[in-house]
C-alpha cells in the first residue's frame, strides 16, 4: 500500500521539482532557442508519459492489491490495444523527431555569410586564429607545431601570413554575426563548449571539425572543455567576450598576425 | 490466438540424455566445479566483490564532488582514476558477468530444463578466466602509477598519454589485457548459453514457452557475441599503440611541445569501434533485465505477462536495432554531420519496442492479484526508473538536444537511472526471487524491505536532480566545479545533497550483503516453490536442486510459462510440467 501512495509521490515531486527548483538552463546568448524549444516539447511529451505511466502502475497497486479471495483476470494478449499504444508511441516519437531534425539540418547548415574562426585546443588551453584582409586562413599542420610557431601555421602558405594568431588569450566576436567555429586540436580530444552557446564539438588532433552560431548578446563568456583531455581537464577553462562592432575591431586591431609573430621571434632569437 | 497442442499430447524426445561430470572430489566439486549452478555462484560472488570496490569508489567520487577542496587525498589524477574504475567495473566486471554469467549459468539450464549447459567444460574455463581477468584489473590499484583515469570510454590519443592517469604507466595496458580476458573468457561461456538454449530445451519446451527471462538473457548473448569482438580488436589495436609504437588510433600529435613518433591514425575509428560495441551492451544489461522482470511481475501479481509474443519480438528487435545505434554516443564526436540524421531516427525508432515493453508490464498489473512482496518491490521501482531513464534517452538520442546536453551531467544522470539503476534494481529483485531456490532459505523480509526503500528513493533522489545540474550546463568529469561560472552557489548545495544520499544508498547495499549471508543460516524455510511459480527451475525435486537438475527424468513441458489464475484451475497457477487439460488456458501459439 505504501508503494502506491509513493509512486503518486515520485510523480509530483518530480513535476513540483520541474517547475519550481532554482536549477535550469542558463540564459541563452546565441541563436539556438530553436534547441531550446526542442527540449521544451521534449520535456512536456517525456512529462506526460512519465506522469501517465507512474500513476497508472499506482492505481494498479491500490486496485489490484492482493486480498483473500482475489483472483487476476486471464488475458493474454490484446491485440486491439496492443496496436493502438504502439500507434500512440510512434505519433509521440515523430512529434519529438521531426522538429529536431529540422532544427539539426540549420544547426550543420552554415550560412554562406559566416566569418571563420579557428580555434586550436591542446592540453591545457585554448588559442585561436581569424582570417587576416584576405579573409582566408593559412594552411596548417600538427607537424608544423613549434615553440617559434604554436598552432603549426604553414610558413610557406601565403594566406597565412596575415591570420591573426591569439595564443591562450581571450577570443573576441562581434555580436550579431553568425560565425563558423573551425576546430582543431594537436594533441589529445578536446570540446568547445560555452553553455550560453548551447553549441558543442570534439575537437580532434588530425581533423578539422566545426559548428556555427550567431551570437545575439554582448559579454563574457566562459568556455569549458567537454571532453575528457587528461588531468587537466576541468581546469581547461578560457573566455569568449561577445563586443558591439567597435569594440571588436578596436581589439582586432591590436592583435599580431604570424608574420609580425614570426618576425619578432626572429630578432628574438638572433639577439 | 487459438487454444494449442492438446496439453496432454506428450511431444516425442528430442534430446538425448547427456551425460554428466561427476565430481570425484571437493576441488572438482566446490572449486573447479562444471556443473552451471556452482559456476553461476563463482561469477556472482567474483562479480559482487569487484562490485563493491566499484562501489567504494562511487563514494570517493561523491565525496570529491559534494565537498570539493575538503578531502586532499582526491587529487585529479585520483579522481579520474575512480571515475574510470567505477565505470568499466560496473558495466562489464558487474553487470555483464552477473546477468550472463551468474544468472544465465542458474537459470538458463533449470529454466529450459536441461541437466547442465552443454559443454561443461569450457563453462568452467570461462569462470576462471573471468576471475583472471577481474584479479589483472584490481592488480591495477597496486601497479607503479595506478590504474588508468582515460575514463571508461578509454578515448585515444590521451588514454596513452603522459597527461592522463596511468597512459604512459602500467594502467592502461592492464586495463586492455584485462578486457581481452573478460571478451575470451565470456565467449566462452556465451557460446555455451546460446548453444544451451537452442539444442538443450527438454520436450515440449518450444522456443514460444521459454520464460521471458531465457529469451531476453538468450538474445543479450547473442549479441554479446556480436559486439564484443570490435572491443577486442579496439583493445588489441590500442594495446599495439601504446607498447609497439603503431598508429591505429594516433595522428601526428605534439605533446607539451613535443612531437610523438605517431602519424596518420584515426582517434575517431576507436570511437566507433567502441560504441558498436558499447551501444550493444547497454542492451545486453538491460534484456536480462527485460525478461527476469517481466517474470516477477507476472509471477507475483499471479497473472500471465500480457503480450507475450510481443515481449519476445521486442526483445529481438530491441537487439536487432541496437546494433544500428552506436553513433548516437558521437553526435558532438567531430564525425560527418550527416550521420546524424539518420542515427537519431534510428535511436528514436528503437522507442516504439521499448514503450510496448513498458505497456506490457504495466498491464500486466492491471487487474491482477498483486502481491507487494519484495521481488515485486523491486520490479515496480524498476518500471519507474527505467521509464524515466528511458524517456531522457529520447533527450539524447534526439541529435539537435543532444547538442547541450552532449558531455554534461545531464548525461551522467541518464544512463545511470537507465542502465545503472534500472538494472541493479532488478537484480536485487531477482535475488530476493530466485535466492529461496539457491540456498533453501528466504531472505529476511525486514532488511529486504529497509533494503528496497533506502535503495529505490535514495538512488532516485540521487539521479533525478542531477539531470537538472547538467541542463545548467555542468560537464560531466570536472575534477573541480569550483571555478565553472554555470555552477551555482544553490547547485553546489545540491551537489552535497546528492552525495549524502549517496551513502545512505551504499549502506543500505552493506545490510543486504549481511541479510545474504545471515539469512543462509537463519532464513526461513524456503520449501521448493515458496512463491508457488511455473517455470521449471521451481519444480525440482530438491531444493537445492542437485548435479543434474532434475533427478531421474528430465520433466516434460505440456504448457507456456505464464498459466496464472487460469480459470476454472484449482490453483491459481499450473506448472509448466503438469498435464491435463483443465481450465481453459489459452497459451499463445
Amino acid at each position: 500500500m505504501a508503494i502506491a501512495l509513493v509512486l503518486v509521490l515520485v510523480v509530483v515531486g518530480s513535476v513540483l521539482f520541474h517547475f519550481l527548483s532554482p536549477w535550469w538552463w542558463t540564459p541563452i546568448a546565441s541563436n539556438w532557442d530553436y534547441i531550446d524549444n526542442t527540449i521544451i516539447i521534449t520535456f512536456w511529451i517525456t512529462g506526460v508519459v512519465f506522469a501517465a505511466v507512474v500513476l497508472f502502475m499506482a492505481y494498479c497497486v491500490f486496485r489490484f492489491r492482493h486480498r483473500e479471495g482475489n483472483q487476476a483476470a486471464y488475458e493474454p494478449e490484446n491485440k486491439r490495444l496492443e496496436w493502438w499504444l504502439t500507434i500512440v508511441t510512434a505519433i509521440g516519437v515523430t512529434a519529438m523527431l521531426v522538429p529536431g531534425l529540422f532544427v539539426w539540418n540549420q544547426f550543420v547548415s552554415v550560412p554562406s555569410d559566416a566569418t571563420v574562426v579557428e580555434v586550436v585546443g591542446q592540453q591545457w588551453q585554448w588559442s585561436f586564429r581569424l582570417p587576416g584582409k584576405d579573409g582566408k586562413l593559412g594552411t596548417s599542420d600538427t607537424r608544423n607545431v613549434s615553440p617559434e610557431n604554436p598552432l603549426g601555421v604553414n610558413a610557406s602558405d601565403a594566406n597565412g601570413q596575415d591570420d591573426v594568431v591569439v595564443e591562450a588569450a581571450d577570443l573576441h566576436l562581434p555580436v550579431g554575426k553568425p560565425v563558423k567555429m573551425l576546430l582543431r586540436s594537436i594533441d589529445v580530444l578536446h570540446d568547445f563548449y560555452v553553455p550560453e552557446f548551447r553549441a558543442k564539438m570534439d575537437m580532434i588532433p588530425g581533423s578539422v571539425t566545426y559548428f556555427w552560431f550567431t551570437p545575439t548578446k554582448t559579454g563574457t563568456f566562459q568556455v569549458l572543455c567537454a571532453e575528457l583531455c587528461g588531468q587537466g581537464h576541468p581546469l581547461m577553462n578560457g573566455v569568449v567576450m561577445v563586443d558591439t562592432q567597435e569594440n571588436y575591431l578596436a581589439w582586432l586591431g591590436e592583435q599580431q598576425t604570424f608574420a609580425q609573430l614570426s618576425a619578432s621571434q626572429q630578432v628574438g632569437s638572433a639577439e | 490466438m487459438v487454444d494449442v497442442t492438446p496439453a496432454d499430447a506428450v511431444p516425442p524426445a528430442e534430446v538425448a540424455e547427456m551425460e554428466l561430470y561427476h565430481p570425484h572430489s571437493w576441488w572438482t566439486k566446490y572449486v573447479f566445479s562444471q556443473d552451471a549452478k556452482v559456476i553461476a555462484i563463482q561469477y556472482s560472488a567474483t562479480a559482487t566483490a569487484i562490485g563493491l570496490v566499484a562501489l567504494v569508489l562511487s563514494w570517493l567520487m561523491r565525496l570529491q564532488l559534494g565537498f570539493p577542496g575538503t578531502f586532499d587525498f582526491i587529487s585529479p589524477e585520483a579522481y579520474y582514476q575512480f571515475i574510470t574504475m567505477h565505470g568499466m567495473i560496473m558495466v562489464i566486471y558487474l553487470l555483464t558477468a552477473l546477468f550472463l554469467g551468474g544468472f544465465g549459468n542458474y537459470l538458463i539450464p533449470l529454466m529450459v530444463g536441461a541437466r547442465d549447459m552443454v559443454f561443461p567444460y569450457v563453462n568452467m574455463l570461462s569462470y576462471w578466466i573471468y576471475l583472471l581477468a577481474v584479479l589483472v584489473l584490481a592488480s591495477s590499484f597496486f601497479a607503479p602509477g595506478g590504474p588508468t583515469g582515460a575514463g571508461w570510454t578509454l578515448y585515444p590519443p590521451q588514454a596513452i598519454m603522459t597527461g592522463t592517469p596511468g597512459g604512459q604507466d602500467w594502467g592502461i595496458i592492464l586495463m586492455l589485457v584485462s578486457l581481452i580476458l573478460f571478451i575470451i573468457g565470456f565467449t566462452m561461456g556465451g557460446l555455451n548459453y546460446v548453444v544451451t538454449v537452442l539444442q538443450a530445451r527438454t520436450r515440449g519446451m518450444t522456443l514460444m514457452r521459454l520464460p521471458l527471462t531465457v529469451w531476453g538473457i538468450f538474445t543479450a548473448t547473442v549479441m554479446a557475441l556480436l559486439a564484443f569482438p570490435a572491443l577486442f580488436v579496439a583493445c588489441v589495436m590500442m594495446l599495439f599503440d601504446r607498447s609497439l609504437g603503431t598508429s591505429f588510433f594516433m595522428p601526428a600529435i605534439v605533446e607539451m611541445g613535443e612531437q610523438l613518433q605517431h602519424g596518420g591514425g584515426s582517434p575517431i575509428l576507436f570511437q566507433h569501434l567502441f560504441w558498436f560495441f558499447g551501444h550493444p551492451e547497454v542492451y545486453i544489461v538491460a534484456l536480462p533485465a527485460f525478461g527476469i522482470v517481466s517474470d516477477l511481475i507476472s509471477t507475483h501479481a499471479r497473472k500471465n505477462i500480457f503480450g507475450y509474443r510481443m515481449m519476445v519480438w521486442a526483445i529481438v528487435g530491441i537487439g536487432a536495432l541496437s546494433f544500428v545505434v552506436w553513433a548516437h554516443h558521437m553526435y558532438v564526436s567531430g564525425m560527418h554531420p550527416y550521420f546524424g540524421f539518420f542515427f537519431a531516427t534510428t535511436t528514436l525508432i528503437i522507442a516504439v519496442p521499448t514503450a510496448i515493453k513498458v505497456y506490457n508490464w504495466v498491464l500486466t498489473l492491471w487487474r491482477g492479484d498483486i502481491h507487494l512482496t519484495v521481488p515485486m518491490l523491486f520490479a515496480l521501482a524498476f518500471i519507474v526508473t527505467f521509464v524515466n531513464g528511458g524517456l531522457t534517452g529520447l533527450f539524447l538520442g534526439n541529435v539537435v538536444v543532444d547538442v547541450p546536453l552532449s558531455d554534461t551531467m545531464f548525461v551522467v544522470a541518464h544512463f545511470h537511472m537507465v542502465m545503472g539503476v534500472a538494472p541493479i534494481l532488478v537484480i536485487f529483485g531477482a535475488i530476493y526471487h530466485w535466492y529461496p531456490k539457491v540456498t533453501g532459505r528466504m531472505l529476511n523480509e525486514a532488511m529486504g524491505q529497509f533494503h528496497f526503500w533506502v535503495t529505490f528513493l535514495g538512488a532516485y533522489l540521487i539521479f533525478f536532480p542531477m539531470h537538472y545540474i547538467g541542463l545548467m550546463g555542468v560537464p560531466r568529469r570536472y575534477h573541480e566545479l569550483t571555478n565553472t561560472t554555470v555552477m551555482t552557489e544553490s547547485a553546489h548545495d545540491l551537489n552535497a545533497f546528492i552525495s549524502i544520499m549517496a551513502f545512505l544508498v551504499g549502506f543500505a547495499q552493506v545490510v543486504f550483503l549481511f541479510n545474504l549471508i545471515w539469512s543462509i543460516r537463519h532464513g526461513r524455510e524456503a520449501g521448493g516453490n515458496p512463491w508457488r511459480a511455473t517455470t521449471l527451475e521451481w519444480q525440482t525435486p530438491e531444493t537445492p536442486p542437485a548435479h543434474g537438475n532434475f533427478g531421474k527424468e528430465l520433466p516434460i513441458v505440456y504448457r507456456w510459462a505464464y498459466d496464472y489464475s487460469v480459470p476454472g484451475a484449482k490453483e491459481d497457477f499450473i506448472p509448466q510440467n503438469v498435464p491435463g487439460s483443465f481450465g481453459s488456458s489459452r497459451e499463445p501459439a
